[in-house]
Protein backbone atom coordinates (compact mmCIF):
# COMPACT_ATOMS: atom_id res chain seq x y z
CA UNK A 1 0.00 0.00 0.00
CA UNK A 2 1.23 3.39 -0.83
CA UNK A 3 -0.32 5.13 2.06
CA UNK A 4 -1.73 4.14 5.33
CA UNK A 5 -4.10 6.71 6.64
CA UNK A 6 -2.94 7.97 9.95
CA UNK A 7 -6.19 8.56 11.72
CA UNK A 8 -5.96 11.68 13.83
CA UNK A 9 -2.28 12.02 13.21
CA UNK A 10 -2.02 15.27 15.04
CA UNK A 11 -4.13 14.33 18.02
CA UNK A 12 -1.52 14.77 20.71
CA UNK A 13 -3.16 17.69 22.34
CA UNK A 14 -5.15 16.83 25.40
CA UNK A 15 -8.75 17.70 25.50
CA UNK A 16 -8.73 20.24 22.73
CA UNK A 17 -11.08 19.37 19.97
CA UNK A 18 -9.74 19.98 16.58
CA UNK A 19 -10.95 19.43 13.07
CA UNK A 20 -9.61 16.16 11.87
CA UNK A 21 -6.44 16.82 9.95
CA UNK A 22 -6.76 14.74 6.88
CA UNK A 23 -3.63 13.77 5.07
CA UNK A 24 -2.83 15.81 1.98
CA UNK A 25 -1.37 12.80 0.29
CA UNK A 26 -3.17 11.11 -2.50
CA UNK A 27 -3.15 7.40 -2.89
CA UNK A 28 -0.97 6.91 -5.94
CA UNK A 29 -1.31 3.17 -6.27
CA UNK A 30 -3.86 3.10 -9.13
CA UNK A 31 -1.86 5.63 -11.05
CA UNK A 32 1.32 3.64 -10.61
CA UNK A 33 -0.50 0.50 -11.69
CA UNK A 34 -1.66 2.21 -14.82
CA UNK A 35 1.76 3.69 -15.53
CA UNK A 36 3.45 0.34 -15.31
CA UNK A 37 0.75 -1.32 -17.36
CA UNK A 38 1.32 1.20 -20.13
CA UNK A 39 5.05 0.86 -19.75
CA UNK A 40 4.87 -2.90 -20.16
CA UNK A 41 2.60 -2.55 -23.16
CA UNK A 42 4.91 -0.17 -24.97
CA UNK A 43 8.03 -2.11 -24.11
CA UNK A 44 6.54 -5.29 -25.51
CA UNK A 45 4.95 -3.89 -28.65
CA UNK A 46 7.60 -1.49 -29.85
CA UNK A 47 10.15 -2.65 -32.36
CA UNK A 48 13.36 -0.81 -32.22
CA UNK A 49 15.60 -2.62 -34.57
CA UNK A 50 14.59 -1.61 -38.04
CA UNK A 51 15.11 -4.44 -40.47
CA UNK A 52 18.43 -4.43 -42.24
CA UNK A 53 18.88 -4.79 -45.94
CA UNK A 54 21.62 -6.37 -47.97
CA UNK A 55 21.93 -4.97 -51.45
CA UNK A 56 22.81 -7.07 -54.43
CA UNK A 57 23.20 -5.80 -57.96
CA UNK A 58 22.06 -8.24 -60.58
CA UNK A 59 23.62 -8.17 -64.01
CA UNK A 60 21.39 -6.41 -66.55
CA UNK A 61 19.46 -8.67 -68.85
CA UNK A 62 21.31 -8.93 -72.14
CA UNK A 63 19.71 -7.11 -75.01
CA UNK A 64 18.56 -9.77 -77.48
CA UNK A 65 19.28 -7.45 -80.41
CA UNK A 66 22.90 -7.19 -79.40
CA UNK A 67 25.31 -9.99 -79.93
CA UNK A 68 27.48 -10.36 -76.90
CA UNK A 69 30.67 -12.27 -77.19
CA UNK A 70 31.11 -14.69 -74.33
CA UNK A 71 33.59 -13.05 -72.01
CA UNK A 72 36.55 -14.94 -70.82
CA UNK A 73 36.54 -14.74 -67.08
CA UNK A 74 39.80 -15.28 -65.33
CA UNK A 75 40.17 -15.75 -61.62
CA UNK A 76 36.56 -16.71 -61.09
CA UNK A 77 34.88 -19.23 -58.91
CA UNK A 78 31.45 -20.68 -59.53
CA UNK A 79 29.22 -21.87 -56.73
CA UNK A 80 26.45 -24.32 -57.39
CA UNK A 81 23.74 -24.42 -54.77
CA UNK A 82 21.36 -27.24 -54.21
CA UNK A 83 19.00 -28.19 -51.41
CA UNK A 84 21.49 -28.39 -48.55
CA UNK A 85 24.82 -28.78 -50.27
CA UNK A 86 27.15 -26.36 -51.93
CA UNK A 87 29.58 -27.21 -54.74
CA UNK A 88 32.12 -25.10 -56.52
CA UNK A 89 34.63 -25.14 -59.32
CA UNK A 90 37.23 -22.58 -60.29
CA UNK A 91 37.76 -20.87 -63.57
CA UNK A 92 36.12 -21.73 -66.85
CA UNK A 93 33.54 -24.47 -67.17
CA UNK A 94 34.54 -27.43 -69.34
CA UNK A 95 31.73 -29.89 -70.03
CA UNK A 96 32.56 -33.57 -70.37
CA UNK A 97 32.29 -33.50 -74.16
CA UNK A 98 34.67 -30.55 -74.52
CA UNK A 99 37.30 -30.93 -71.83
CA UNK A 100 39.75 -28.13 -71.14
CA UNK A 101 43.49 -28.40 -70.66
CA UNK A 102 42.98 -30.17 -67.32
CA UNK A 103 40.09 -32.34 -68.46
CA UNK A 104 36.41 -31.73 -67.76
CA UNK A 105 35.31 -29.68 -64.78
CA UNK A 106 35.03 -31.57 -61.53
CA UNK A 107 32.81 -30.24 -58.78
CA UNK A 108 34.13 -29.94 -55.27
CA UNK A 109 31.95 -29.88 -52.21
CA UNK A 110 32.14 -27.41 -49.34
CA UNK A 111 29.90 -26.23 -46.51
CA UNK A 112 28.88 -23.10 -44.63
CA UNK A 113 31.19 -23.60 -41.66
CA UNK A 114 34.08 -21.27 -40.92
CA UNK A 115 36.45 -23.81 -42.43
CA UNK A 116 34.33 -24.22 -45.55
CA UNK A 117 33.29 -21.39 -47.78
CA UNK A 118 34.77 -18.69 -45.60
CA UNK A 119 38.27 -20.13 -45.64
CA UNK A 120 38.05 -20.92 -49.33
CA UNK A 121 37.04 -17.37 -50.17
CA UNK A 122 39.56 -15.83 -47.81
CA UNK A 123 42.34 -17.81 -49.51
CA UNK A 124 41.22 -17.05 -53.02
CA UNK A 125 40.50 -13.43 -52.38
CA UNK A 126 43.62 -12.82 -50.31
CA UNK A 127 44.62 -10.01 -52.66
CA UNK A 128 41.62 -7.83 -51.77
CA UNK A 129 41.58 -8.81 -48.10
CA UNK A 130 45.27 -7.95 -47.72
CA UNK A 131 44.71 -4.67 -49.51
CA UNK A 132 41.82 -3.92 -47.19
CA UNK A 133 43.93 -4.71 -44.16
CA UNK A 134 46.54 -2.21 -45.31
CA UNK A 135 43.86 0.39 -45.89
CA UNK A 136 42.33 -0.28 -42.48
CA UNK A 137 45.67 0.37 -40.85
CA UNK A 138 46.13 3.59 -42.77
CA UNK A 139 42.63 4.69 -41.84
CA UNK A 140 43.27 4.00 -38.18
CA UNK A 141 46.50 5.96 -38.28
CA UNK A 142 44.50 8.76 -39.94
CA UNK A 143 46.79 8.73 -42.96
CA UNK A 144 43.84 8.61 -45.34
CA UNK A 145 40.34 10.05 -45.31
CA UNK A 146 37.12 8.05 -45.16
CA UNK A 147 36.23 8.85 -48.75
CA UNK A 148 39.68 7.89 -49.98
CA UNK A 149 39.40 4.66 -48.05
CA UNK A 150 36.12 3.76 -49.73
CA UNK A 151 37.42 4.70 -53.16
CA UNK A 152 40.58 2.66 -52.78
CA UNK A 153 38.58 -0.29 -51.48
CA UNK A 154 36.40 -0.20 -54.59
CA UNK A 155 39.55 -0.03 -56.71
CA UNK A 156 40.86 -3.13 -54.99
CA UNK A 157 37.62 -4.96 -55.60
CA UNK A 158 37.70 -4.00 -59.27
CA UNK A 159 41.27 -5.11 -59.75
CA UNK A 160 41.73 -7.98 -62.23
CA UNK A 161 43.44 -9.94 -59.49
CA UNK A 162 40.37 -9.89 -57.26
CA UNK A 163 38.09 -12.89 -57.21
CA UNK A 164 34.86 -12.93 -59.17
CA UNK A 165 32.02 -15.15 -58.10
CA UNK A 166 29.22 -16.69 -60.10
CA UNK A 167 26.30 -18.29 -58.34
CA UNK A 168 24.16 -20.92 -59.94
CA UNK A 169 21.22 -22.54 -58.26
CA UNK A 170 19.21 -25.60 -59.05
CA UNK A 171 15.47 -25.81 -58.43
CA UNK A 172 15.86 -27.19 -54.91
CA UNK A 173 18.12 -24.49 -53.48
CA UNK A 174 16.57 -22.46 -50.68
CA UNK A 175 16.69 -18.74 -50.21
CA UNK A 176 18.50 -19.22 -46.92
CA UNK A 177 21.38 -20.93 -48.66
CA UNK A 178 21.50 -18.23 -51.28
CA UNK A 179 21.50 -15.36 -48.78
CA UNK A 180 24.03 -17.16 -46.59
CA UNK A 181 26.34 -17.50 -49.55
CA UNK A 182 25.93 -13.84 -50.51
CA UNK A 183 26.68 -13.00 -46.89
CA UNK A 184 29.89 -15.03 -47.01
CA UNK A 185 30.85 -13.25 -50.22
CA UNK A 186 30.30 -9.88 -48.55
CA UNK A 187 32.43 -10.98 -45.60
CA UNK A 188 35.17 -11.93 -48.05
CA UNK A 189 34.85 -8.52 -49.76
CA UNK A 190 34.07 -9.97 -53.16
CA UNK A 191 33.40 -7.15 -55.59
CA UNK A 192 31.78 -8.99 -58.49
CA UNK A 193 28.88 -11.26 -57.62
CA UNK A 194 26.79 -12.57 -60.47
CA UNK A 195 23.82 -14.87 -59.97
CA UNK A 196 23.43 -16.61 -63.31
CA UNK A 197 21.33 -19.40 -64.76
CA UNK A 198 22.59 -22.93 -64.42
CA UNK A 199 23.52 -24.92 -67.51
CA UNK A 200 21.88 -28.28 -68.15
CA UNK A 201 25.23 -30.08 -68.08
CA UNK A 202 26.14 -28.45 -64.80
CA UNK A 203 22.83 -29.56 -63.37
CA UNK A 204 23.69 -33.13 -64.37
CA UNK A 205 27.03 -32.85 -62.60
CA UNK A 206 25.30 -31.63 -59.45
CA UNK A 207 22.73 -34.42 -59.59
CA UNK A 208 25.50 -36.98 -59.99
CA UNK A 209 27.23 -35.57 -56.91
CA UNK A 210 24.09 -35.71 -54.78
CA UNK A 211 23.46 -39.35 -55.52
CA UNK B 1 21.79 -4.92 25.68
CA UNK B 2 19.38 -2.09 25.30
CA UNK B 3 16.40 -2.74 23.21
CA UNK B 4 16.56 -1.20 19.81
CA UNK B 5 13.78 1.27 19.57
CA UNK B 6 12.25 1.35 16.19
CA UNK B 7 11.37 4.88 15.23
CA UNK B 8 7.67 5.16 14.98
CA UNK B 9 7.14 6.31 11.48
CA UNK B 10 4.52 5.77 8.92
CA UNK B 11 5.18 2.65 6.84
CA UNK B 12 4.39 4.56 3.68
CA UNK B 13 7.06 5.09 1.08
CA UNK B 14 7.26 8.15 -1.03
CA UNK B 15 6.40 6.87 -4.47
CA UNK B 16 6.78 10.12 -6.31
CA UNK B 17 10.24 9.43 -7.82
CA UNK B 18 9.14 6.01 -8.96
CA UNK B 19 6.04 7.40 -10.58
CA UNK B 20 8.12 10.10 -12.22
CA UNK B 21 10.42 7.50 -13.65
CA UNK B 22 7.59 5.24 -14.75
CA UNK B 23 5.89 8.04 -16.65
CA UNK B 24 9.14 9.19 -18.13
CA UNK B 25 9.67 5.70 -19.52
CA UNK B 26 6.07 5.50 -20.73
CA UNK B 27 6.49 8.77 -22.58
CA UNK B 28 9.77 7.64 -24.07
CA UNK B 29 8.40 4.35 -25.34
CA UNK B 30 5.27 6.02 -26.66
CA UNK B 31 7.27 8.46 -28.70
CA UNK B 32 9.99 6.09 -29.80
CA UNK B 33 7.78 3.13 -30.62
CA UNK B 34 7.13 2.24 -34.18
CA UNK B 35 4.47 -0.36 -34.38
CA UNK B 36 4.72 -3.49 -36.35
CA UNK B 37 2.06 -3.28 -39.02
CA UNK B 38 0.19 -6.53 -39.24
CA UNK B 39 1.40 -8.37 -42.29
CA UNK B 40 -0.74 -11.01 -43.96
CA UNK B 41 2.13 -13.50 -43.79
CA UNK B 42 4.78 -14.34 -41.29
CA UNK B 43 8.15 -14.43 -42.95
CA UNK B 44 11.25 -15.70 -41.25
CA UNK B 45 14.08 -13.80 -42.90
CA UNK B 46 17.67 -15.02 -43.24
CA UNK B 47 20.46 -13.28 -41.36
CA UNK B 48 23.41 -11.37 -42.71
CA UNK B 49 26.15 -9.10 -41.45
CA UNK B 50 24.80 -6.13 -43.37
CA UNK B 51 24.08 -3.12 -41.18
CA UNK B 52 22.33 -0.98 -43.78
CA UNK B 53 18.92 0.01 -42.46
CA UNK B 54 15.87 -0.24 -44.65
CA UNK B 55 15.37 2.92 -46.73
CA UNK B 56 12.32 5.20 -46.41
CA UNK B 57 10.79 5.01 -49.85
CA UNK B 58 10.59 1.32 -50.49
CA UNK B 59 8.86 -1.08 -52.83
CA UNK B 60 8.68 -4.41 -51.08
CA UNK B 61 7.94 -7.82 -52.50
CA UNK B 62 7.48 -10.59 -49.96
CA UNK B 63 7.90 -14.24 -50.83
CA UNK B 64 6.63 -16.68 -48.23
CA UNK B 65 7.82 -20.24 -47.81
CA UNK B 66 5.16 -21.58 -50.14
CA UNK B 67 6.34 -19.23 -52.87
CA UNK B 68 3.36 -16.91 -52.70
CA UNK B 69 4.12 -13.34 -53.65
CA UNK B 70 2.96 -10.25 -51.76
CA UNK B 71 3.42 -6.65 -52.74
CA UNK B 72 3.79 -3.48 -50.70
CA UNK B 73 4.66 0.13 -51.32
CA UNK B 74 5.63 2.27 -48.35
CA UNK B 75 4.41 5.69 -49.44
CA UNK B 76 0.62 6.25 -49.02
CA UNK B 77 0.46 8.92 -51.74
CA UNK B 78 2.21 6.63 -54.19
CA UNK B 79 -0.14 3.81 -53.29
CA UNK B 80 -3.13 5.90 -54.29
CA UNK B 81 -1.61 6.73 -57.66
CA UNK B 82 -0.59 3.11 -58.13
CA UNK B 83 -4.07 1.79 -57.43
CA UNK B 84 -5.61 4.29 -59.86
CA UNK B 85 -3.26 3.16 -62.61
CA UNK B 86 -3.81 -0.51 -61.89
CA UNK B 87 -7.59 -0.07 -61.72
CA UNK B 88 -7.48 1.60 -65.13
CA UNK B 89 -5.33 -1.10 -66.63
CA UNK B 90 -7.30 -4.06 -65.29
CA UNK B 91 -10.74 -2.39 -65.54
CA UNK B 92 -11.50 -3.04 -61.88
CA UNK B 93 -13.60 -0.40 -60.16
CA UNK B 94 -12.81 0.82 -56.66
CA UNK B 95 -14.92 3.06 -54.47
CA UNK B 96 -13.38 6.14 -52.88
CA UNK B 97 -13.56 4.42 -49.50
CA UNK B 98 -11.74 1.36 -50.82
CA UNK B 99 -8.97 3.53 -52.25
CA UNK B 100 -8.55 5.26 -48.90
CA UNK B 101 -8.40 1.93 -47.14
CA UNK B 102 -5.86 0.65 -49.64
CA UNK B 103 -3.47 3.54 -48.99
CA UNK B 104 -3.11 2.48 -45.36
CA UNK B 105 -2.97 -1.25 -45.90
CA UNK B 106 0.14 -3.35 -45.46
CA UNK B 107 1.28 -6.02 -47.93
CA UNK B 108 -1.31 -7.75 -50.01
CA UNK B 109 -1.18 -10.90 -52.03
CA UNK B 110 -4.14 -11.48 -54.29
CA UNK B 111 -5.11 -11.07 -57.89
CA UNK B 112 -6.34 -7.74 -59.17
CA UNK B 113 -9.84 -9.19 -59.52
CA UNK B 114 -9.91 -10.25 -55.86
CA UNK B 115 -8.53 -6.96 -54.60
CA UNK B 116 -11.79 -5.02 -53.91
CA UNK B 117 -13.04 -7.89 -51.78
CA UNK B 118 -9.65 -8.18 -50.11
CA UNK B 119 -9.66 -4.50 -49.13
CA UNK B 120 -13.08 -4.84 -47.50
CA UNK B 121 -11.88 -7.75 -45.38
CA UNK B 122 -10.91 -7.24 -41.72
CA UNK B 123 -7.16 -7.59 -41.13
CA UNK B 124 -7.51 -10.84 -39.19
CA UNK B 125 -9.33 -12.56 -42.02
CA UNK B 126 -6.59 -11.62 -44.46
CA UNK B 127 -4.12 -13.77 -42.57
CA UNK B 128 -6.30 -16.84 -42.93
CA UNK B 129 -7.25 -16.15 -46.50
CA UNK B 130 -6.39 -18.88 -48.91
CA UNK B 131 -4.76 -16.86 -51.66
CA UNK B 132 -2.27 -17.85 -54.27
CA UNK B 133 -0.42 -14.56 -54.06
CA UNK B 134 0.06 -12.12 -56.88
CA UNK B 135 0.23 -13.99 -60.19
CA UNK B 136 3.48 -13.60 -62.11
CA UNK B 137 3.38 -16.25 -64.79
CA UNK B 138 4.00 -15.21 -68.35
CA UNK B 139 0.33 -15.23 -69.38
CA UNK B 140 -0.87 -13.21 -66.42
CA UNK B 141 2.04 -11.23 -65.05
CA UNK B 142 0.29 -8.90 -62.63
CA UNK B 143 3.36 -8.47 -60.45
CA UNK B 144 5.16 -6.86 -63.36
CA UNK B 145 2.44 -4.22 -63.59
CA UNK B 146 2.46 -3.65 -59.85
CA UNK B 147 6.21 -3.14 -59.91
CA UNK B 148 6.12 -1.01 -63.05
CA UNK B 149 3.36 1.35 -61.89
CA UNK B 150 4.62 1.20 -58.32
CA UNK B 151 8.01 2.40 -59.45
CA UNK B 152 6.49 5.28 -61.40
CA UNK B 153 4.23 6.30 -58.51
CA UNK B 154 7.04 6.05 -55.97
CA UNK B 155 9.36 8.03 -58.22
CA UNK B 156 6.75 10.79 -58.45
CA UNK B 157 6.11 10.92 -54.72
CA UNK B 158 9.86 10.79 -54.11
CA UNK B 159 10.30 13.76 -56.41
CA UNK B 160 7.69 15.72 -54.47
CA UNK B 161 9.40 14.84 -51.21
CA UNK B 162 12.72 15.92 -52.71
CA UNK B 163 11.33 19.28 -53.80
CA UNK B 164 9.86 19.81 -50.33
CA UNK B 165 13.16 19.01 -48.70
CA UNK B 166 14.87 21.42 -51.07
CA UNK B 167 12.44 24.20 -50.19
CA UNK B 168 13.35 23.78 -46.55
CA UNK B 169 16.84 24.84 -47.45
CA UNK B 170 18.53 21.47 -47.10
CA UNK B 171 20.72 20.01 -49.76
CA UNK B 172 19.21 16.54 -50.06
CA UNK B 173 20.60 13.78 -52.19
CA UNK B 174 18.04 12.96 -54.89
CA UNK B 175 19.06 9.31 -54.71
CA UNK B 176 17.72 9.09 -51.16
CA UNK B 177 14.23 9.81 -52.44
CA UNK B 178 14.19 7.26 -55.22
CA UNK B 179 12.30 4.07 -54.49
CA UNK B 180 14.44 1.12 -53.43
CA UNK B 181 13.43 -2.37 -54.41
CA UNK B 182 13.50 -4.84 -51.60
CA UNK B 183 12.75 -8.51 -51.40
CA UNK B 184 11.70 -10.20 -48.20
CA UNK B 185 12.23 -13.89 -48.66
CA UNK B 186 11.52 -16.68 -46.26
CA UNK B 187 14.38 -18.89 -45.12
CA UNK B 188 12.63 -21.97 -46.42
CA UNK B 189 11.43 -20.53 -49.71
CA UNK B 190 12.90 -22.22 -52.74
CA UNK B 191 15.23 -19.87 -54.59
CA UNK B 192 13.47 -20.50 -57.88
CA UNK B 193 10.43 -18.62 -56.54
CA UNK B 194 12.64 -15.69 -55.63
CA UNK B 195 14.31 -15.96 -59.00
CA UNK B 196 10.97 -15.59 -60.78
CA UNK B 197 10.34 -12.38 -58.88
CA UNK B 198 13.89 -11.18 -59.50
CA UNK B 199 13.40 -11.81 -63.20
CA UNK B 200 10.32 -9.58 -63.14
CA UNK B 201 12.50 -6.80 -61.77
CA UNK B 202 15.25 -7.51 -64.25
CA UNK B 203 12.80 -7.48 -67.14
CA UNK B 204 11.92 -3.94 -66.09
CA UNK B 205 15.62 -3.14 -65.96
CA UNK B 206 15.61 -2.72 -62.18
CA UNK B 207 18.76 -4.56 -61.27
CA UNK B 208 19.68 -3.09 -57.91
CA UNK B 209 17.81 -5.20 -55.40
CA UNK B 210 17.96 -5.41 -51.62
CA UNK B 211 17.25 -8.41 -49.46
CA UNK B 212 15.77 -7.88 -46.03
CA UNK B 213 17.80 -9.72 -43.45
CA UNK B 214 18.10 -9.83 -39.72
CA UNK B 215 21.30 -8.67 -38.13
CA UNK B 216 24.11 -11.07 -37.39
CA UNK B 217 27.47 -10.35 -35.83
CA UNK B 218 30.29 -10.03 -38.29
CA UNK B 219 33.11 -12.51 -37.72
CA UNK B 220 36.21 -10.91 -36.27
Amino acid sequence: MAEIAEGGGGGHDKGKKRAKKSSTRVDMTPMVDLAFLLLTFFVLTSTFSKPKVMSLVYPAKPDPAQEIEPQKINNAITFLLTEDKIFYYSGQYYPANAPGPKGPTVLEETDFSAKGVRKLLADRNAFVLKGKEGLDKKLKAKQIQDSTYLRMLVDFKKDPESLKVLIKTDDKATCKNFIDLIDELKIAEIGVIAPVDILASELDLVNQKIK
Amino acid sequence: MPKIKMPKSSPSIDMTPMVDLAFLLVTFFMLAASFRSSEPVEVDVPSSISDKIIPENVLLVTIDKGGRVFFNLSDPEARRELLMNMAGKYKVAFSEEQINKFTFMSSFGCTMQELPGYIEMPADDRKNLNTTGIPLDSTNNQLKDWVYYGNIAALNSGKTAFEEAKLKGDTPDPNDFKPKFTLKVDNKAVYVHAQNVINVFRDLNLNNLNFITSMEMAPL
